[in-house]
């Protein structure tokens, strides 16, 4: 998926996503179920987004939805049901997995880092 | 004086609640017919302030909403020790009896939304001729739930935040920025622990199943409103429930979601207004539930 590529360029552009995110050092595992990337943030940057898999690259918690599920949810105004993380994980067109901490304790962050490509829609492929 | 003074007026009363006084902060306005609103788990009154600022609704109703213990204004009571908050439904309903007989309320309506949608239909089980009409916004007998209410209270997470951020997706992708912020503002401001002990009843004392077919529309109309974003109490949660109790309304409203009053008010007040007229036009009770 190529919208996913283009997230850490998107995130760079939002000052105050990355301000929200400022205590935020973590490794994770984000995207299609079946094609996720490794992440690797460090103060609410995204410095490295590599195709999983990574030889023995751990991570903290994974978020992997369906190529449906990131189709819909990254719609100009999406469907209900389609339109929030957890919404999709309700659904189990989402997964999430491990050790749920740093996902939670930055919830908005998440779910607006990865709403950026339906801020820029021009710019992806869905 | 020029500034734009809204026309709630907010005051404190004593309640009684199960025999412990509670200092209940409300706001009204308006006159006619007492429509007391409740507001969402972990949230306060200030979520009517549109409602309550409707001067057409102001004409003909009561409009009241006040915070429960432990939310907005009104504080624990001088009896808690600082153990942990848990609403029950009991309580809850109590709660409710307890404003409504203290501002001496003949017949009023009542308009809950999420948790308060729920309780509405433990009024209209167990006490349906105290009421001229309820409205549940948001409601069901029951939803599945979709996230471990543990998150919502804990050292290493910071309360207000995952609080918001959880309820932010029950918002309308339409509702406009300024709405959509200040409702998660309330939840910023919650308690320690409160929204957690709001969810107790709505996921562990508040299960409604099997008993809402008892419900008697003749008794006291009910009306059912759900936003189509509402993920948390579904549509089909509604519609489920509707269909258990005879004479029901239901209404799924679009573009809105768990939180009509205060994410979107121009929308809801598409639907709420035929709902507010309908009532207006029922035949009146007197106590005895003779036509007046």
């Amino acid at each position: 998926m190529g919208a996913f590529a283009g997230i850490p360029a998107l995130l760079d552009q939002a000052p105050a996503l990355i301000h929200r995110g400022r205590t935020l050092d973590c490794e994770c595992l984000l995207g299609p179920i079946d094609h996720p990337f490794h992440a690797s943030i460090r103060g609410g940057r995204i410095i490295d987004l590599t195709p999983a898999p990574v030889l023995m690259r751990s991570w903290r918690f994974s978020y992997r939805a369906s190529a449906l599920a990131w189709a819909e949810y990254w719609k100009p105004v999406p469907r209900p049901g389609w339109h929030d993380l957890l919404a999709l994980t309700k659904r189990e067109e989402a997964v999430l997995e491990g050790d749920l901490h740093p996902f939670m304790a930055h919830l908005q962050y998440f779910k607006d880092v990865l709403a950026l490509p339906r801020l820029h829609r021009p710019t992806v492929a869905s | 004086m020029t500034g734009m003074i809204e026309p709630m007026i907010g005051r404190y009363v004593h309640v009684e609640i199960d025999g412990e006084p509670h200092r209940i902060y409300f706001e009204e306005s308006g006159a006619g017919i007492p429509l007391v609103c409740l507001h969402t788990a972990g949230s306060d009154g200030r979520q009517w302030r549109h409602l309550l600022a409707d001067e057409e609704f102001a004409k003909r109703f009561r409009i009241i909403a006040f915070d429960m213990p432990w939310h907005g204004k009104s504080n624990p009571p001088a009896s808690w020790s600082g153990e942990e908050y848990r609403l029950t439904t009991a309580r809850y309903t109590q709660t409710i009896r307890a404003f409504c007989k203290a501002l001496a309320l003949e017949k009023p309506v009542v308009m809950g939304c999420s948790i308060g949608g729920r309780i509405v239909l433990n009024l209209a089980i167990e006490h349906a001729g105290e009421f001229r009409a309820l409205i549940g916004l948001e409601a069901a007998d029951f939803q599945a739930p979709w996230y471990d209410t543990s998150w919502l209270h804990r050292p290493d997470v910071h309360g207000g935040e995952i609080c918001a951020a959880l309820v932010s997706g029950l918002i309308a992708p339409q509702s406009p920025d300024a709405w959509r912020r200040e409702t998660l503002w309330g939840y910023m401001q919650g308690g320690p622990g409160v929204f957690k002990g709001d969810l107790y009843f709505y996921r562990v004392d508040g299960d409604l199943r099997g008993r809402v077919e008892g419900i008697d529309t003749g008794a006291c109309p009910l009306y059912l409103l759900t936003g189509e974003y509402d993920f948390s109490c579904t549509p089909d949660d509604t519609r489920r429930t509707a269909a258990a109790i005879t004479g029901a309304s239901v209404t799924i409203m679009e573009q809105l979601g768990h939180f009509p009053m205060s994410e979107n008010p121009d929308q809801f007040r598409r639907y709420i207004a035929p709902v507010l007229n309908q009532i207006l036009k029922q035949p009146s009770f007197d106590k005895q539930g003779e036509h007046v």
